[in-house]
């Protein structure tokens, strides 16, 4: 393990100083919101304390980021491999354009998580959110799969307004009693059943064992399982506003 | 915009992906503290900024002069402060006036002349004109800005000041010598002009009177905005849309007596499929609110810190397109653009979070009274 202090250096020499480092497992200390740390990482373990700065992660492809603390904006902006872990909760934008890999966060997310996030074959994003998501979850979502968990909701909805707007793939998993108020009409929602419950266990697996979790008694709640309503696909959400 | 004020050609020919950050702080108690934890809380987020802009504002900072208005003033020639200078004694007692202490800093060129006045209206003056003193100061500093070529009044508050250049933060904080004023709560501002110049005028905080606004955002309905507020006698002056939200917050606070949270519910209306989902007296007063003065709803992204004597608000665009994070820590509140940036100066905050978009976090003096921060104690109902 190499430990590199962050404090107060600039993120370009940051970034350029973890990259040119030959150990794989990195500690970056006292993160003082470095942009952009562990861009396109491919083969490296980085462990960060502090606050990591916005686009953590961008573009990672196959390395692993794990954060004890929280993250800034736009994490794991563009990610196409690999696996970052929040110890704490994000800001807007989590997993934007979201391509491939996966993103634990163990508390809450900001307003536009997992936006635009896509597939293709074996490239399947998985976004997990442990508490609640702000407004816009899942926006334009065109693939991938988006669980918010909805601990210590109390059952509500763990997300805010316009969830889903403009989804048209993927599958979300909200773990709440009843369902948001006034889902979008391009998205359609009904109860998980059996079948889609083993799919949440496999999952939610490493995200437990990493969170410590009782996975059981998670998937024991009620969930919804929200996917694009191809009976009414999208048109506008600011023709009538 | 005059030709006279600035002798290098404006930044301005290009555009930019939006940056800028914002961050303030206030200490609940009203226990003074300087500048300099806004001078670190901004210099951690530089490269939100591109050195064309960079401003203070600090409340409680006068208190020798609090009952005086504090005018500081921008001159880009001595005829300019001449006839500014006329102006002020004939509508004003003249206190006390100086240059407002500087440094020299490299970074810091193509200076104006920096002037500090604190006044009060001559009571003739103000008789005659049958205004209450804010509006006869408000319309005497937008005069002023309007018609005095190469003189622009940039605060006008009482026992409060704006500091503001062309520079990163960190430098304009140097250059003012902030370490040497106490106030109770500071915001600051970081620009990266993307639309208009980065000018001395045009960096942030916008102020009238005791309102200073911080942005990062940029306003898409600002002509919309500009139009309906110059028809009340403000004129936008500065080349950026950021004073277009400082006069409509004066407008509606001190004119029209909303309170905060009511004016935030103008600026930042929810969408109308949402206050169809509030319950119905709430629902009758966003609809109230947004019928009332649709022409002052803001659309586009923004975050701004409010200061205002005795407080601070915090208000994202209703689609939260910029980001804010706030936090809290034994009487102190705090505000940044990223979270960064308030540990850099609080590293274990006792709460910390995300404001959602519209939601006004509004933050008083423990010494204010419930409802003191309105205009005039006047409520929706009774207008």
């Amino acid at each position: 393990m190499t430990h590199i202090t962050a404090g107060f250096m600039e993120y370009e020499a940051l970034n350029k100083a973890v990259r040119s480092m030959e150990d794989d497992q990195i500690t970056i200390e006292q993160a003082n919101g470095q942009r952009y740390i562990g861009s396109a990482l491919m083969d490296k373990h980085l462990f960060i304390k502090g606050t990591a700065g916005n686009a953590l992660g961008c573009f990672l492809d196959g390395g692993t980021i794990t954060v004890y603390g929280n993250g800034q904006d736009a994490t794991g902006d563009t990610m196409n491999d690999g696996k970052i872990v929040i110890h704490g909760s994000c800001g807007d934008g989590t997993g934007y354009a979201m391509r491939g890999g996966c993103i634990y966060i163990r508390d809450s997310s900001g307003y536009r998580s997992g936006i635009h996030m896509k597939a293709y074959q074996e490239k399947q994003p998985l976004l997990i959110i442990g508490d609640r998501a702000g407004s816009f979850l899942g926006e334009y979502q065109a693939g991938g799969t988006i669980i918010v968990l909805g601990r210590n909701q109390d059952g509500r909805p763990p997300v805010g307004y316009f969830c889903g707007t403009g989804m048209h793939g993927g599958t979300m998993y909200l773990r709440c009693d009843t369902l948001p108020v006034s889902l979008p009409k391009q998205v359609s929602a009904r109860d998980a059943v059996d079948s889609d419950k083993q799919v949440l266990s496999c999952l939610l697996d490493e995200y437990c064992t990493i969170f410590s979790f009782d996975k059981q008694m998670l998937l024991a709640s009620h969930f919804f399982v929200l996917q694009a309503n191809s009976a009414a696909p999208y048109r506008m959400l600011y023709t009538h506003v | 915009m005059d030709g006279c004020h600035q002798r290098i050609p404006l930044e301005g020919a290009f555009r930019n992906s939006s940056g800028c950050a914002i961050s303030g702080i206030i200490d609940r108690s009203g226990k003074r503290f300087t500048a300099r934890e806004a001078i670190t809380s901004i210099s951690v987020m530089h490269d939100r900024s591109n050195g064309l802009g960079g401003g203070f504002a600090g409340y409680g900072i006068y208190p020798e002069y609090k009952d005086y208005t504090a005018l500081h003033i921008f001159y880009y020639s001595s005829e300019a402060k001449r006839a500014c200078e006329t102006f002020l004694e004939e509508h004003f007692d003249l206190i006390n006036l100086s240059k407002i202490p500087t440094k020299k800093h490299p970074a810091i060129t193509d200076v104006p002349l920096i002037w500090r006045y604190f006044v009060t209206a001559l009571p003739t003056k103000l008789s005659f004109s049958q205004l209450d003193e804010d509006e006869y100061t408000a319309r005497c500093v937008i005069r002023i800005n309007r018609e005095i070529e190469g003189a622009y009044v940039f605060s006008s508050g009482k026992d409060m000041g704006v500091f503001k250049a062309v520079g990163f933060p960190e430098d304009v904080g140097e250059f003012y010598m902030l370490d040497e004023y106490e106030g109770y709560s500071w915001t600051v501002h970081g620009r990266y002009p993307t639309n208009t110049p980065g000018w001395w005028g045009g960096s942030h905080p916008f102020s009238l009177l005791s309102y200073s606004v911080v942005h990062n955002g940029e306003i898409s309905s600002y002509d919309a905005n500009r139009r309906y507020i110059e028809m009340y006698g403000y004129a936008c002056t500065l080349q950026t849309d950021t004073e277009v939200i400082t006069y409509m917050i004066d407008y509606l606070h001190r004119r029209m007596g909303l309170t905060l949270e009511e004016v935030s519910h103008v600026l930042a209306a929810p969408f109308w499929s949402t206050i169809e989902q509030k319950e119905p007296k709430e629902r009758e007063e966003y609809s109230y609110l947004r019928n009332t003065f649709a022409s002052m709803l803001i659309t586009g992204p923004f975050s701004i810190i409010l200061g205002f004597k005795g407080g601070l608000m915090a208000l994202n665009d209703r689609l939260k397109l910029r980001s804010l994070v706030a936090a809290e820590k034994a009487g102190r509140v705090y505000f940044a653009s990223e979270e960064a940036a308030i540990r850099v100066i609080e590293p274990e905050p006792d709460r910390l979070w995300y404001p959602s978009g519209g939601k006004a976090v509004i933050v008083t003096l423990d010494s204010m009274q419930e409802g003191e921060e309105h205009g005039h104690q006047l409520s929706v109902s009774a207008l």
